[in-house]
């Protein structure tokens, strides 16, 4: 499995081979830098942290765990080479193949406060012939019995803003040179956020 | 929008992209694959609109069959999209040429003249 980290860069349309139209996701992609190497022996499980991204101010006890290296956003990846990659390593768009599939999984954008229609695709009432119940939620509950509203009812509320994961992209392009991935279809989050991209096998 | 979006839109652009007007009379020719083979098919009518920009850029045609009016909607960026042949200019007074809808016969296929009978009405 690989994955890696990226940067949402904007949509657009291209042609592939046969001619047709694709609505694509450009996502700077790495390079990647291998931070740390999780054991089971010491943590209990294997995985290796990655770092990507720069930000000019780094605290004292980021930029001791860094060790000289400027990357910003940490995430834990399982990859398939775990063992062979040393710390400081870099990782490249390229661990991606054209054809594959991938998850991308990122901070979908924030909508604010919204009612239940918008948020949960509740049907709305008649807008006419004397109803006043345009856009309400409608019942919550029964009465006496069970006394209260159950928990995780559909209501009215902040919608975005979360972490969401989208499964089964097909990769379209990759480019090592620029550390551009092309992706097929539509990621989670405005332009500039950042995404966790991960190989679906 | 960021340089790299703009760098791979150019990419899939057309350097010379047919070039007509809202309202000429055009044939497309687009390539349709059929098995093995490939063959130009002609699609002739009237250009009644154009939408969006960039490489996503479309236009109308219309044109009418046995009376039944049939619109094709093509990208002018398409590989597919061989060649744009201008039969005959048109003089339209917008953008887009929706009002044709609304027409049968002759009229329908005069964009100029048939604003202008209408203006001296």
């Amino acid at each position: 499995m690989a994955g890696l980290l990226g940067r949402k860069k904007g949509m657009t349309q291209i042609f592939d081979a046969e001619g047709r139209a694709l609505g694509v996701t450009l996502i700077e992609v790495g390079p990647c830098v291998v931070l740390q190497k999780k054991t089971i022996k010491k943590d209990g499980y294997q995985s290796i942290q990655l770092g990507f991204g720069a930000r000019k101010k780094i605290n004292k006890p980021l930029a001791g765990h860094l060790k000289g290296q400027k990357s910003y956003f940490l995430r834990e990846f399982k990859l398939d080479n775990m063992d062979s990659l040393e710390v400081g390593s870099e990782l490249k768009v390229d661990l991606f193949k054209v054809g594959e599939k991938v998850a991308v999984r990122g901070i979908s954008i924030g909508k604010g406060t919204q009612g239940t229609v918008r948020r949960w695709h509740f049907n709305r009432g008649p807008m006419s012939h004397g109803s006043k119940c345009h856009r309400l939620p409608g019942s919550i509950g029964a009465g006496t019995t069970p006394g209260r509203v159950f928990k995780g009812l559909h209501m009215a509320g902040r919608m975005g803003n979360k972490k969401i994961t989208v499964k089964n992209l097909k990769v379209v392009a990759v480019d090592a040179d620029k550390n551009l991935l092309i992706l097929k279809g539509a990621v989670p989050g405005k332009d500039g956020s950042l995404l966790e991209i991960r190989s679906i096998s | 929008m960021s340089n790299i979006v703009e760098e791979i839109e150019k990419k899939h652009m057309k350097e010379n992209p047919p070039k007509f007007n809202v309202g000429d009379t055009v044939k497309v020719f687009s390539k349709v694959k059929e098995g093995e083979k490939e063959r130009l098919q002609g699609f002739e009518g009237i250009v009644i609109g154009m939408n969006g920009g960039g490489v996503s850029k479309t236009f109308t045609v219309r044109k009418l069959v046995q009376g039944v009016g049939v619109e094709r909607i093509f990208l002018i960026h398409s590989p597919r999209v061989d060649s744009v042949k201008v039969l005959k200019k048109g003089k339209p007074r917008r953008a887009k040429l929706y009002y044709l809808r609304g027409r049968i016969g002759t009229l329908a296929t005069k964009v100029e003249e048939a604003t202008e009978t209408i203006a001296k009405k």
